[in-house]
């Protein structure tokens, strides 16, 4: 007998409800309640919320919460194929660009690989402390040999983090024209943010194979996309009216305008958009590594299932020591550009 | 003097802030005040009925309170802010009917602005900004470097082209904004209270530059202002607005002279007339009977031409201007236009 028969009765649904067939599988609260010899006869202190399970007991037709989180696989399994004609071919590029990187990152000799990354470092930051802080870092991993790993974890960092502007500058132009794309957009990355980032692994486990490189290469790309499309907007956004209005009243077309006013002048809210990406990249691509994605991610991952502590720590002190350089590297060219265009 | 052409004229023209700029209209037009269409809709005046001739090679001064429509009325003149009802008229078309690409054209050749708070571009060097228009135009930087050169050595900024806005003074940066306009070659400029920003000596060194430079090129220049000594010193017609509308216009002479309402007269009341007033605005075509004691400028002011008259009141004086006669005043004139009159003690 279950809480809620009475209320079916009383509603006259109990036709609709079908008898009730003893046959279907107890739930977990009906064994429990057998064998610890209690009645059906609940306290008031028990008396269960109409949760999909409770009502279930009394009236069959409504369906077990089982039932939902199923209804939701078979529905997603259904539309995976179809999914995946779509996404497959879209997302190709990524898993070759990723697999190149690696290649290229892993298989140039270390005394070309890192004079050509301290020669990007100077390129990006013109300054010779940061190129020097890069040097030790770089030493310092390459010391305790974990080289390789390094530059796998650097190699998608790079790859991400450059997908991510593609994709995310352009999308923040867009918004910062029209009010309605904002709205529609800022829930969606207020949701990108906030969802823990284990949450759209599992869909993505689902789409693709977990050897395809695409699958972490999509997860990092949703977790850091959302910075540099916020702080491109937010910068197009802020960019002063009255050098607006100058610019339409001496007759410039809407591209003049954005790639000669508006684009330049957010160009440092745009910079720290691609600072916070990058970090946020870095952070994911340890979570990646649950996925299979190489670097010093998995390293930790080995410290935490077979207890190695120091392979863990010093894998994750890389990590620490890599976010530093790729920040100082970000923040010395947001700091170039800030200086040929201060006080507005 | 001779009649001048028509360049820019406003007719009829009403602005009206808000959701349904159509209806209030027809309210206004009803009669409804200002307060009580914000009272009623929620509806703000912007501008109401406003009719006013620019004339080629004048600089026409707008001026009014804080709040009274100044800057949205400058820009209805190139539709940065377009009208609820009216028309305006450049040259004799009708501006409201031109499409996207005809205001374009409109804006980078034939009528330049320049902003209170400057508005130059932070990222680009003083000789980019001043070349702005000529650059939007799509000419590269060496073909419009000469020109930017030449309107920055005029306004007084020799040497300066490779610094950025951020690195000069207000009164430079507004500057290099009069050299943005002029070398845009427009043959109209519009001045949002251009030099309202800038401390009271240098806005004395740039009204004067703006009155050599006018000298010069007579060009069409419609100046927005909320201060009665620039509107007087700058004017040769002045627009006095109040609560978006017109409540006089004409000759600042004839407004000093003959203020229409008491709002007008009060602003007139502390007024150095006869350092506001200039010569060019008292000057006649009359020939003296008597001998000409000298020759001014029509920008001289009356002050200094009692200076000159050491007190006498028997002088008169030819005007000249680029060494052509283009008037004679005498101080009997000087003296009339000093005396303030009040509007119920006219006859
Ligand atoms: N976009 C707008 N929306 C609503 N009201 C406006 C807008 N722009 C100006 N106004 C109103 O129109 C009036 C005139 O403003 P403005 O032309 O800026 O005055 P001024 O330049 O003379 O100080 C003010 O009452 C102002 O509040
Ligand atoms: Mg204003």
């Amino acid at each position: 007998m279950a809480t809620y028969d009475g209320f079916f009765d009383t509603l006259g649904l109990r036709d609709w409800c079908g008898t009730q067939d003893s046959g279907a599988p107890m739930s977990m609260a009906d064994l429990l309640a057998k064998s610890s010899g209690a009645d059906a006869d609940t306290s008031l202190r028990d008396f269960p919320f109409p949760s999909l399970d409770a009502l279930h007991e009394a009236c069959s037709a409504i369906p077990q919460s089982r039932d939902l989180t199923l209804g939701l696989e078979t529905g997603f399994l259904g539309i995976r194929d179809a999914l995946r004609v779509v996404v497959d071919p879209l997302t190709q590029p990524l898993s070759w660009a990723l697999e190149n990187m690696l290649w290229v990152m892993t298989e140039t000799p270390w005394w070309a690989m890192i004079p050509i990354l301290l020669v990007i470092t100077w390129m990006v930051g013109r300054s010779w402390k940061v190129v020097g802080f890069v040097a030790l870092v770089l030493a310092g991993l390459a010391f305790v040999d974990h080289y390789e790993v390094a530059m796998q974890t650097l190699a998608i960092i790079f790859v991400c983090a450059f997908i991510c502007v593609l994709l995310g500058v352009p999308i923040g132009i867009a918004m910062s024209r029209s009010d309605r794309l904002q709205g529609v957009l800022t829930p969606v990355l207020d949701m990108l943010q906030t969802l823990p980032p284990f949450v759209y692994l599992i869909p993505l486990i689902f789409l693709f194979s977990v050897t395809e490189p695409k699958l972490y290469g999509i997860a990092v790309i949703l977790y850091a996309i959302v910075p540099v499309v916020r702080l491109t907007n937010l910068g197009i956004r802020l960019v002063n009216p009255d050098v607006i209005e100058a610019a339409d009243a001496f007759g410039m077309t809407k591209s003049q305008k954005l790639f000669g006013v508006q684009i330049p002048l957010a160009l440092p809210n745009i910079m720290a958009g691609v600072n916070q990406t990058i970090m946020m990249s870095l952070a994911m691509v340890v979570i990646a590594s649950m996925v299979s994605a190489p670097g010093l991610g998995i390293l930790v991952l080995r410290g935490i299932r077979n207890l190695e502590l120091g392979v863990g720590l010093i894998a994750g002190l890389g990590i620490v020591v890599l976010a530093i350089a790729l920040d100082r590297v970000t923040k010395a060219s947001l700091a170039r550009i800030d200086a040929s265009q201060t006080s507005r | 003097m001779t009649k001048k052409n028509v360049k820019v004229s406003i007719r009829h023209l009403y602005k009206i802030f808000g959701a349904d700029p159509e209806g209030a209209l027809a309210k206004v037009r009803e009669g409804m005040t200002k307060a009580e269409l914000l009272d009623q809709t929620s509806h703000v005046l912007g501008l109401q009925d406003i009719n006013v001739d620019m004339k080629e090679g004048e600089i026409t001064v707008i001026m009014g309170l804080s709040g009274s429509g100044k800057s949205t009325l400058i820009r209805h003149l190139n539709r940065l802010i377009e009208p609820t009802a009216g028309e305006v008229l450049v040259n004799g078309e009708d501006i409201l009917s031109w499409n996207d690409a005809q205001m374009r054209t409109l804006r980078r050749e034939s009528m330049s602005m320049v902003f209170q708070n400057f508005a130059l571009l932070p990222h680009r060097t003083v000789l980019e900004n001043a070349g702005m228009a000529l650059a939007t135009r799509g000419k590269a930087r060496r073909d419009y470097e000469d020109q930017a050169n030449k309107w920055l050595d005029r306004v007084g900024l020799v040497g300066q082209g490779e610094q950025y806005p951020h690195q000069l003074s207000g009164g430079m940066q507004q500057r290099v904004g009069i050299a943005r306009a002029l070398a845009s070659n427009s043959d109209i400029m519009l001045m949002d209270e251009a030099f309202s920003a800038l401390d009271p000596l240098i806005r004395t060194d740039m009204q004067n530059l703006l009155l050599e430079l006018q000298d010069e090129l007579q060009k069409t220049i419609i100046f927005i202002t909320h201060d009665l000594d620039e509107a007087l010193k700058l004017a040769d017609h002045l627009v006095i607005l109040k609560d978006g509308a017109v409540v006089q216009q004409g000759q600042p002479q004839e407004i000093l002279l003959n203020p229409a309402d008491p709002y007008i007269e009060e602003f007139v009341a502390d007024i150095n007339r006869a350092r506001v007033l200039r010569v060019r605005s008292v000057m006649t075509d009359r020939e003296p009977d008597g001998l000409v004691d000298g020759e001014v400028a029509p920008s001289d002011n009356l002050e200094s031409i009692i200076a000159l008259a050491e007190g006498n009141m028997d002088r008169a004086f030819r005007v000249k201007s680029n060494g052509e006669t283009s008037g004679y005043i005498d101080m009997k004139s000087v003296v009339e236009a000093l005396v303030p009159r009040r509007v119920d003690a006219q006859d």
